[in-house]
């Protein structure tokens, strides 16, 4: 090869390499893709519980013991009323216990008003006004959901709306894994 | 209805694209002139299509339809007029649609205003132009349809981020996009150029007005974007090396450096390959930019599984994009010869030399900006390339460049002499010894770079004066001579020396508030005084407030110079409470020597004190000045009367090879 064909040549070549690159390493595994909490124990934190609900709160402890999401969601939300009717219909199926974090609600009373207007899809709910597990979670925004394993380790972390294809694709598979894992 | 009125004109701009992009191309091909025609009307009926569309999605944004999730999700019944009309564009879907509309107008402007050029090829770039438009179409139909509904309706949307609801940001996005799709044009010409195989004098000549006013653009959206990171994030910042701010600094560099090429194409007939390849590389970065900004690919590769059809389509789109036109570039770039041979230190080896240093900067740059994201790809930790990176390998690449950039225009074509050049520049290179000598001597202990930036500024700036008085023979001829040859100076020449003068004035002032900014962070109580390089600051309190769709806390310092009151700033914090976001407005009152900025933090205690941040920005200013001064040198060069009057002709030498096939 000449020099000046191998001028012509070299930026598909080096353009080649790096759509090889990025080619290979999205496809390893695009499911799991690191997060900062995942595989690490969820963070110590302790709610109080949301008016109106006969609760006693919500608190790291609780997710112990069963494959469990922990939702973060608001009355303040236009994305989380676009999920809410998804994660009622898990919750009537009896899919998976979901867990609900009320963040960042002005108004006490706003969040379970909204819970009673729409349903509740949540097993356990704690308020977090001022964002004390919100921060410890690394919550971005709303609507954020964790996938959390029986020995209370985050395996999964979903930004945004759960949707069919999201839960068809990704956390049935995944949950289904961390059964069979824990029942091992 | 509107929004599916809107929807249905993509879907018909899509076909239209689709018959554009073949139609025209075997036309050429065959020799058959019908076909060869429809390029024309093609175009022109896309813009219309995509204007439509745009206009639809501007219609819902304005009666806030929120039926319609983009709406939703990025306006606010309370949101000003103007940032309803921003918010159009403030969003990934919107972006694109207006990306596709400012494609259609580039590409009706090259069948308007490119009646010099021969038909075939017109068709060509024409059908070029229409394959990227239907990658974007497909992308935008098939994953992120700006006019998709939602049911049932939210009562309101979320609001626009607020960080956005700003008047320079409202309209940085279509400047920087005018910038981006500006270059499409040199890459469908360049495309063009590869299937004719044949690149001369006359290919660069038509190349380089589009190419000169997408850089124009993009200059203006970069500074744009960057002023608004000066007075909105409230840091006294103006460029973090961010992968966003790199996304459209690539571009830049790559155009920068076509401009030059092109120069040498037109001259010297020579650098015809290199010329193509920026070409295509400068509109691949700006395809990157685009997807990078909107996807957040960067920021994480998280984008892709939360999202995976959308990341899959940009990597598929970039991958034909760009790897098609390398491939073509592989297989009939070696037929470009060119015939000027030339030595190295001449004009042409000047202008090689800035092509150097930008490719070498574009690729340092183009390194650190997606090095986080191999990491991340290998499964490594998250990391960041941050400004240390940039700064440490990027700056000492300028300082040859800036050097060689006032020698250049001394040097001859095909062979120059240094020593002669440099001695013209004597005056001026004592000059700028003596600057860098004074503002070193005025802070010793200040950086370096800060030093070499001010004596680098003289020196460019003074050669470019210099430049200019030995063109017109100033002293040495009479002066009406001089006169004369003033008046007669091309445009062409005129817009480099403006353009190179407006450089000279930007690196001052990035020297200055690179190098000795101050910096003052305390909490004051209403009453104090504080002095920040030779400004005495009484903070006066602060008032709350409302404004349309947000709550205010203004502050208020009275600023004194040696005793006399000099200026009041009122800074801002505001709350948007839709979002739940704050955003600072600082307070800046510009002089030619530095910007007093003061900005105004939390309240402290229950004494009315508040956390303050007062800063002194030296020379800020000259850098807007110099970029619009640089702007304004591109926009001069654009006009030369030999970009519009009389046909440049092709060069008599046949095709070196006939061309086979339709690519």
């Amino acid at each position: 090869m000449t020099k000046t064909r191998f001028f012509f040549i070299a930026p598909l070549l080096v353009f080649l390499v790096m759509v090889g690159y990025f080619a290979i390493g999205l496809t390893k595994d695009p499911s799991v893709l690191p997060n900062m909490l995942e595989g690490k124990p969820v963070p110590e934190f302790s709610l109080a519980p949301l008016q109106g609900r006969d609760d006693i709160g919500f608190k790291n402890t609780d997710l112990m013991g069963d494959v469990t999401l922990v939702n973060v969601f608001g009355s303040w939300c236009v994305a989380c009323l676009i999920e809410h009717p998804f994660l009622m219909a898990i919750k009537a199926q009896d899919l998976i216990p979901i867990h609900g974090i009320d963040w960042r609600e002005e108004d006490r009373t706003a969040g379970p008003l909204w819970l009673k207007k729409h349903g509740d899809p949540y097993t356990r709910a704690g308020d977090d006004p001022v964002s004390k597990a919100a921060i410890a979670f690394g919550v971005t925004g709303a609507p954020e959901t964790f996938l959390v394993d029986q020995k209370g380790i985050i395996r999964f972390k979903h930004v945004g709306p759960i949707t069919e294809p999201i839960w068809r694709d990704t956390l049935q598979p995944l949950i289904e894994a961390l059964r069979k894992e824990g029942a091992s | 209805m509107t929004a599916e009125l809107g929807h249905f004109a993509l879907i018909l701009a899509m076909f239209i694209a689709m018959v554009q992009a073949t139609l025209p191309l075997i036309g050429a091909q065959r020799n058959m002139p019908v076909w060869v025609e429809l390029a024309n009307p093609a175009s022109y009926i896309q813009l219309a299509l995509t204007t439509f569309a745009f206009a639809c999605l501007l219609h819902v944004y304005l009666i806030s339809d929120f039926t319609v999730v983009n709406v939703v999700q990025n306006s606010h019944t309370d949101k000003p007029l103007i940032y309803k009309i921003a918010g159009t564009w403030g969003n990934h879907e919107g972006s694109l649609l207006l990306w596709v509309f400012i494609l259609a107008l580039f590409g009706a402007a090259v069948a308007l205003f490119g009646r010099n050029l021969p038909p075939a090829f017109k068709a060509r770039v024409l059908s070029v132009q229409a394959m990227i438009a239907i990658g974007f179409y497909l992308f935008m139909l098939l994953t992120s349809n700006p006019f998709e509904r939602i049911s049932p309706a939210p009562l309101n949307g979320t609001d626009l981020n607020p960080l956005l609801q700003d008047p320079g940001l409202a309209i940085h996005p279509p400047l920087l996009y005018l910038g981006y799709v500006g270059f499409s044009v040199a890459f469908s010409f360049a495309i063009a150029a590869l299937i004719e195989g044949r690149v001369d004098a006359a290919w660069a000549r038509w190349v380089r007005p589009w190419t000169l006013a997408a850089w124009v653009f993009l200059t203006g959206g970069i500074v744009l974007g960057s002023w608004w990171a000066y007075y909105e994030l409230g840091w006294g910042g103006w460029w973090f090396w961010d992968p966003v701010e790199n996304a459209s600094f690539m571009p830049w560099l790559a155009g920068t450096a076509l401009l030059h090429s092109a120069v040498v194409v037109e001259k010297r007939d020579t650098l015809k390959g290199w010329t193509v390849l920026l070409a295509i590389v400068a509109f691949s970065m700006s395809l990157l930019g685009t997807f990078i900004v909107r996807s957040g690919v960067l920021t994480s590769v998280h984008a892709f599984a939360t999202d995976p059809t959308r990341g899959v389509f940009i990597l598929l789109l970039l991958a034909i994009v760009i790897g098609g036109s390398l491939a073509l570039f592989a297989w009939r770039g070696p037929q470009l010869k060119g015939s000027g041979l030339f030595q190295p230190i001449s004009r042409e080896g000047a202008l090689l030399f800035n092509n150097l240093v930008m490719a070498t900067g574009l690729a340092a740059v183009l390194l650190g900006t997606l090095y986080p994201l191999f990491i991340d790809v290998v499964g490594g930790a998250k990391i960041s390339v941050g400004a240390p990176f940039f700064n440490a390998v990027f700056l000492p690449l300028m300082v040859p460049m800036i050097i060689a950039m006032a020698l250049g225009p001394f040097l001859n074509w095909k062979r120059g002499d240094v020593m002669p050049a440099l001695a013209r520049l004597r005056f001026v290179a004592i000059l700028a010894l003596a600057a860098g000598a004074a503002a070193w001597s005025i802070e010793t202990d200040g950086p370096f770079m800060g030093v070499i930036g001010i004596a680098l500024a003289v020196w460019l700036g003074g050669g470019v004066i210099a430049e200019v008085c030995e063109r017109i023979h100033l002293f040495k001829a009479p002066i009406a001579e001089s006169f004369r040859r003033l008046n007669r100076m091309p445009r062409a020449t005129w817009g480099m020396s403006f353009a190179h003068f407006g450089m000279a004035l930007a690196i001052a002032g990035m020297s200055g508030a690179g190098g000795w900014k101050v910096e003052s962070i305390q909490t004051m109580k209403p009453g104090e005084t504080i002095t920040v390089s030779g400004y005495d600051y009484r903070f006066d309190g602060a008032t709350s407030s409302k404004g349309p769709n947000y709550s205010v806390i203004a502050g208020s310092f009275t600023v004194f110079k040696d005793g006399q009151e000099f200026t009041v700033l009122k800074p801002e914090k505001r709350f948007y409470p839709v979002t739940q976001m704050p955003t600072t407005e600082a307070a800046i009152h510009t002089t030619l020597m530095g910007d007093l900025y003061a900005v105004i933090g939390d309240e402290e205690g229950t004494d009315g004190s508040f956390v303050t941040r007062i800063y002194y920005n030296p020379l800020v200013v000259w850098m807007w000045i110099g970029t619009v001064v640089m702007m304004f040198g591109g926009a001069l060069s654009i006009s030369d009367r030999r970009h519009r009057v009389g046909v440049p002709q092709r060069s008599k030498t046949p095709v070196i090879a006939k061309p086979t096939a339709s690519v």
